[in-house]
């Protein structure tokens, strides 16, 4: 069979077969879908701790206040960046969406260990740090989840630089639900557990959620 | 909007490539001023778009010819990423296929040939990876080759044997719709009517499955030896 009557044949199967398809929604309305589940979370956590620490640890260190604004602005650019990338033919420049409210969430929660302590509040121990680690985890592994498991509707053709921007999103999106109930001034420990918490989810989907993403 | 995206994705280096490799049908003109080929790239390109809206819709007709449109482009892209020539028709098969796979995600309000584009150009990349991996494992001897007598032909037979029994045994693993074209098709060389009849599935699901079997088989013996 010549290339040419192999291509038509294969064409006039793939006509034949051919059923109307439901069209993949826009990127930011899958983004809004992702941060709905984000934002439900935030609900139950604001119903049971409240917003006053939250915002009195704002009030006492603006810079924790841009931390956590960098880190929710990361989880909604970071979304927005995976479900962009996963539909073929978008430039891959939408990677670089997430990196300017990342850098401005990694600059002042390092700002954070440099000023003096807010009075009265507590600085975190190693052993609180490490529920931190835990806490971030353990909210990134539905999330990523659920986020992969939307992407692979798409068609993520760089499934691991995808898997990063699902790992940012669903890190930062954690912190900023960290946010919530963290009672504790910032803290070189802290900002360490983290920054390895944050490591760890990115790294995780680079190899897990990229292999998920890769068989889409 | 689709004008803005063209240019954001193709650069201008790429839109002549797919220029020399589209029909005179297609892009409308043969050899132009840059400024009416854009145009008429453009336009090209829009065409196109509409067509897979429409096959978005169920329209077999604009799919095929959207399809036999793509062909072309298709080659361009994998000729782009540097693939061999007498593996150029493979990347055109896998990127149909994966453009049937993927075609709800394209958005009507962008470009097409920047959907394709991508489509391809993955597809070529896989195509090159795998054909790599093939070659490094090609071993070109020509001392051996020279210094070696053949086997003998029972040795020879047995080898047989042992590809046969692989064989079977990756047809075992396929999924049942493909497995079963293969049977029918390959192995007991039925007819499609036949086949469609004996089976109860249409010719065209038949030949899908076994376009997929034969693919599946390929990666899985290539991968195994």
């Amino acid at each position: 069979m010549s290339d040419t009557s192999r291509h038509e044949a294969l064409i006039d199967t793939l006509g034949a077969e051919l059923m109307p398809v439901r069209r993949l929604l826009p990127p930011w309305r899958r983004t809004l879908g992702w941060l709905l589940a984000v934002a439900l979370v935030a609900v139950v956590l604001f119903m049971h701790y409240g917003a006053g620490t939250m915002l009195r640890r704002w009030d006492a260190a603006p810079d924790l206040g841009w931390a956590a604004c960098g880190a929710a602005i990361t989880a909604i650019t970071g979304a927005l960046a995976a479900f962009v990338l996963a539909v073929p033919g978008r430039p891959i420049t939408w990677a670089w969406l997430p990196v300017p409210s990342a850098l401005l969430w990694i600059g002042a929660s390092g700002l954070g260990c440099l000023r003096a302590h807010i009075p009265g509040m507590p600085v975190l121990d190693l052993h609180g740090a490490n529920d931190c680690l835990i806490f971030i985890i353990s909210f990134s592994i539905p999330l990523s989840g659920l986020m992969i498991w939307l992407l692979r509707r798409a068609c993520p053709l760089r499934p691991v630089l995808t898997a990063v921007m699902v790992g940012l999103a669903s890190a930062s999106a954690s912190a900023s639900l960290l946010e919530i109930c963290h009672n504790f001034d910032a803290a070189a420990t802290d900002l360490l557990m983290h920054a390895l918490a944050v490591a760890i989810v990115v790294v995780a989907n680079m190899i897990m959620g990229g292999r998920l993403l890769s068989k889409a | 909007m689709s004008h803005t995206l063209t240019f954001n994705t193709l650069t201008f280096g790429d839109t002549w490539v797919l220029l020399r490799e589209l029909p005179p049908r297609v892009s409308g003109i043969d050899k132009a001023v840059p400024t009416e080929s854009t145009s008429a790239t453009d336009q090209a390109d829009r065409q196109r778009a509409a067509w897979m809206a429409a096959a978005q819709a169920g329209d077999q007709r604009a799919y095929a010819r959207l399809l036999t449109d793509s062909v072309s482009l298709i080659r361009a892209v994998a000729r782009r990423q540097g693939v061999p020539v007498d593996t150029l028709d493979d990347v055109v098969q896998e990127t149909l296929l994966t453009v049937h796979r993927v075609r709800h995600t394209f958005d009507p309000s962008r470009s097409y040939d920047a959907w394709l584009s991508a489509i391809a150009s993955r597809r070529a990349i896989d195509t090159l990876r795998s054909h790599g991996r093939r070659d490094r494992r090609e071993v070109h001897d020509e001392f051996a080759l020279d210094h070696h007598a053949d086997r003998d032909d029972a040795s020879a037979g047995a080898e047989r044997e042992q590809e046969a029994t692989r064989l079977r045994e990756a047809i075992k693993t396929l999924p049942p719709g493909q497995r079963e074209a293969v049977e029918q098709l390959g192995l007991k060389e039925q007819s499609l009517a036949e086949a469609a009849e004996r089976t109860g599935r249409n010719t065209g699901a038949l030949k899908v499955n076994l376009h997929r079997a034969l693919k599946t088989l390929r990666d899985r013996l290539h991968g195994e030896s």
